[in-house]
C-alpha cells in the first residue's frame, strides 16, 4: 500500500473531490444538524430545560429548522449545478460484492479496491439521508399532531427519539473521523486532495478521474 | 480474499447492487412501522424493564418538561396563595396548609402528552376541583373556569361539568412526592381525562366565570376539550 504512493513523487497535482455545490450543500447541511441537536437536548432533557429555559423559542427554532433541513440535499441534488452530486449519489448508492462484504462483516473484511467513498463513508451518508426522512416525518407527526391518531404520535416520539440518539453517535463519530484525517476534511473545505491521497485512498476513483476527465 | 477471481478493475465496471437504496428504504420503513407501533413496542419495554428503568430507555416513559414561560417560576411553599373567585359566594385564598387540611384524594394515572409521549403509572394526590367549589359556592350563571399560573403566561379552561369529575384535581403530591418545581409545584392542576396541557402548572388562580374562554394552549390552535382518545368521558389507564 505504502509503496503505492512513493511511486509518485511529482505529486503536487490536485483533484477535485468536491465542487463547491456539494461544500455548500454539506456545510449548510451540517449547520442545520448542528443547530438541531443544541437545540434538541434542552427539549429532550429535563435538567437542561428547567436551566435553559425559554422552551418555546427553543422548540421553534428546533422545529423550523427542521422544515428547512432537507432544503441543501434537495437543492444541489437538482438543477444544472447539481451533476457531481447526483453522480456521488449514484456511487453511494452502488455497492460492489467486496463492499458488500464489508457491511456483512461489519467492517473486518476491507474492500480490495476503494472506488471514490469507502463503504463506511458511503454507510454514513445513506444514514444522513434516510435520518433527514424519518426525522422529518415523526417531527412532522409531533407537531401537527391534530391529522394523526394518538397512538402513532407516542410512535412518532418513540422513533425520534431512540434516531436522534443514534444520531448524535453517526455525527459524533463522523467529526472524529473527519478532525483525525486532515487530508479528507481539507477537501470538504477546499475541494481537493492531492493525486498522491487519491491513490493510496480512493484508487479506483484516481483511475477513473485520470482516465476519462469528467465535466 | 485473494481467493476470488474478481478482477482489480471490478470497482467501476463491475457487477455492483443498490445497497444505498435499499438501506435508505429499510430506515423509511422501520420508521413507518415504529410510528404505527411504536407505542406497542414502548408499551412492551416499559412492562417488561419498569417504568423506572423504562425512563432511562430512549424514547421512553418519561417526563418532559414543559413551560410557557422564559424560565420556572419558584414558589415557597409558606408564599404559595391559590385564589379562588368570581361567580362565587365565599371568594377565598388558600395557602398549602389549607389545601392539605382539606378531604385528599390519591390516584394512579398515566399522564398522556398531546403530543405523544406518555409517562405510566403516575402517583397523583391533592384535593379535587369539585370539593373546591362547593366550598366557594358556585353562583347561578356560572358555566366554566379559567385557570391562571405563577408564571404569567399560562392559562387554561375548564366547564364546570369537567371540573366537577373526580380525577380532576388540584394536586400538591405527584410521583410519591410533594410537587417539583419542574413539574409546576408546589401546586399544579392535574386534569386526569384530558390530554397534558390541560393540567396547568404553578396553579395561582380559579376563576368562576360564565363563559369558557380558551387558554394558552386553545389560544395556539389546541383543543379546547382536551380528552384523551377523542373520547368525551373519562378514561381510565
Amino acid at each position: 500500500m505504502t509503496a503505492q504512493t512513493e511511486v509518485q513523487p511529482q505529486a503536487v497535482s490536485r483533484i477535485l473531490r468536491f465542487d463547491r455545490v456539494q461544500r455548500a450543500a454539506h456545510w449548510a447541511n451540517a449547520v442545520l444538524f448542528g443547530i438541531l441537536m443544541l437545540t434538541a437536548l434542552p427539549l429532550y432533557f429535563s435538567g437542561l430545560s428547567t436551566t435553559i429555559g425559554r422552551r418555546v423559542l427553543v422548540e421553534n427554532i428546533h422545529v423550523w429548522t427542521g422544515v428547512v433541513l432537507p432544503v441543501p440535499v434537495v437543492i444541489s441534488l437538482l438543477g444544472p449545478w447539481g451533476a457531481r452530486m447526483r453522480r456521488d449519489l449514484r456511487r453511494i448508492n452502488r455497492w460492489t460484492k467486496d463492499e458488500i462484504t464489508w457491511l456483512r462483516s461489519l467492517g473486518w473484511n476491507a474492500p480490495r479496491v476503494v472506488d471514490k467513498f469507502n463503504p463506511g463513508q458511503k454507510l454514513n451518508a445513506i444514514f444522513v439521508g434516510g435520518s433527514i426522512v424519518v426525522m422529518l416525518a415523526t417531527g412532522f407527526i409531533m407537531k401537527w399532531f391534530r391529522f394523526f391518531p394518538i397512538g402513532w404520535r407516542t410512535g412518532a416520539t418513540f422513533v425520534h427519539d431512540v434516531l436522534a440518539f443514534a444520531i448524535f453517535a453517526v455525527v459524533i463519530g463522523h467529526i472524529l473521523f473527519a478532525v483525525t484525517h486532515p487530508a479528507s476534511l481539507r477537501s470538504m473545505i477546499k475541494g481537493w486532495v492531492t493525486e498522491t491521497w487519491a491513490a493510496r485512498h480512493a484508487p479506483g476513483w484516481l483511475r477513473e478521474e485520470t482516465t476519462d476527465p469528467g465535466p | 480474499m485473494a481467493a476470488t477471481s474478481k478482477d482489480q478493475t471490478g470497482s467501476k465496471a463491475g457487477p455492483s447492487v443498490a445497497v444505498g437504496r435499499r438501506v435508505f428504504l429499510g430506515m423509511a420503513a422501520l420508521g413507518a412501522a415504529g410510528i404505527v407501533f411504536g407505542a406497542k413496542v414502548q408499551n412492551a419495554l416499559t412492562k417488561t424493564v419498569g417504568s423506572g428503568l423504562a425512563g432511562l430507555i430512549p424514547g421512553g416513559n418519561y417526563f418532559r418538561i414543559y413551560s410557557v414561560s422564559d424560565s420556572l417560576p419558584k414558589i415557597s411553599d409558606a408564599e404559595y396563595r391559590l385564589e379562588v373567585s368570581g361567580l362565587v359566594d365565599n371568594p377565598r385564598t388558600y395557602t398549602l396548609d389549607d389545601l392539605k387540611a382539606l378531604p385528599p384524594t390519591a390516584f394512579v394515572q398515566n399522564f398522556q402528552c398531546v403530543t405523544g409521549w406518555v409517562v405510566t403509572d403516575v402517583h397523583w394526590e391533592g384535593v379535587k376541583l369539585s370539593d373546591l367549589l362547593d366550598r366557594a359556592g358556585v353562583r347561578k350563571g356560572a358555566v366554566a373556569l379559567a385557570f391562571e399560573s405563577y408564571d404569567g403566561v399560562d392559562t387554561e379552561s375548564l366547564t364546570l361539568d369537567q371540573a366537577h369529575l373526580p380525577d380532576v384535581i388540584v394536586a400538591y403530591r405527584m410521583l410519591g412526592a410533594p410537587v417539583t418545581t419542574e413539574h409546576g409545584g408546589p401546586v399544579r392542576l392535574y386534569v386526569g381525562p384530558m390530554f397534558g396541557y390541560k393540567s396547568l402548572k404553578w396553579l395561582s388562580a380559579i376563576r368562576v366565570v360564565d363563559q369558557v374562554v380558551p387558554g394558552y394552549w386553545e389560544q395556539n390552535g389546541y383543543p379546547v376539550n382536551g380528552w384523551r382518545n377523542g373520547s368525551t368521558g373519562p378514561t381510565e389507564s
